[in-house]
């Protein structure tokens, strides 16, 4: 697997397709040898990303697409996960503070959960906006798949 | 989405029948348990064998769910994929639900 394999896929930046959009990547990535420990890390994240897309970085503008790109090596993974909406805040990766549990039932938390899973369930994200684009790519690592 | 309920004394069971719960589903599911637990039992549980994949969309819907029902009621969880349990455990909701492996557990004497 001298360059990897690897697997592309873009959809309408709306709930629906990105909920089949997710299935079908895990599903193909899978296909293609990721590792059964670590695909759940892996769908988690995507699908955090990629809802990130639809629901911040096109609110309020007309949706357009979502475009992922799967490279898969012998130990580690490589999405990149673009979009022309708005861009990150700062231009920044949010941090990945968890969601404060408070103290009582009103105070659980129903959201804010998603950087942070990105954050926990990675190796390396990297975020530049460039020509209208937002390019996200997140980095999984799996050494020694065999040890 | 479609869900299914059974009552017995103390209990309602409400049933998962999809193999996901995310952010395309989220509002409707809250929805449709706000229906479906509407007068039942002080105890529901959530049967979730069926599902296999859940975003924090997802989460946050289970969540919103469990505050629906009031401080008089209690929502336990049964039934979680390994999938749906991490997703739980990372975002430490496993020390707010009880959860159980399977529906028989939670169906369980010691479980109430």
């Amino acid at each position: 697997m001298g360059n990897g394999n690897c697997l592309d896929l873009s959809f309408a930046a709306t709930e629906t397709e990105a909920s089949v959009g997710i299935a079908q990547l895990s599903k193909g990535l899978e296909a293609q040898g990721l590792p059964p420990h670590k695909a759940s890390d892996v769908k988690i994240a995507l699908a955090e990303a990629i809802n990130n897309v639809v629901e911040h970085a096109y609110a309020g503008v007309t949706p357009a697409k979502v475009r992922v790109h799967c490279r898969l090596h012998q130990n580690w993974l490589d999405i990149l996960i673009s979009d022309t909406g708005t861009p990150l805040p700062g231009f920044r990766v949010p941090h990945g503070v968890p969601a404060p549990l408070g103290s009582t039932l009103d105070e659980l938390p129903e959201g804010g959960f998603g950087w942070f899973l990105i954050h926990e369930l990675t190796s390396d994200i990297r975020y530049e906006h460039r020509n209208g684009c937002n390019r996200l790519s997140l980095r999984f690592d799996f050494p020694n798949p065999t040890a | 989405m479609a869900l299914t309920s059974k009552i017995t004394d103390t209990t309602q069971i409400i049933t998962v029948h999809s193999d996901r719960i995310d952010a395309a589903m989220a509002i409707q599911f809250k929805e449709d348990m706000r229906n479906e637990a509407e007068g039942g039992a002080p105890r529901v549980v959530l049967d979730l064998t069926g599902v296999e994949f859940i975003d924090s969309s997802g989460l946050g819907a289970i969540v919103a769910s469990m505050k629906q029902l009031g401080s008089d009621r209690r929502l336990d969880l049964a039934g979680l994929h390994p999938f749906v349990e991490k997703v739980f455990r990372l975002t430490r909701m496993d020390t707010v639900f009880n959860l159980y492996p399977t529906l028989d557990d939670a169906l369980a004497p010691s479980a109430e």
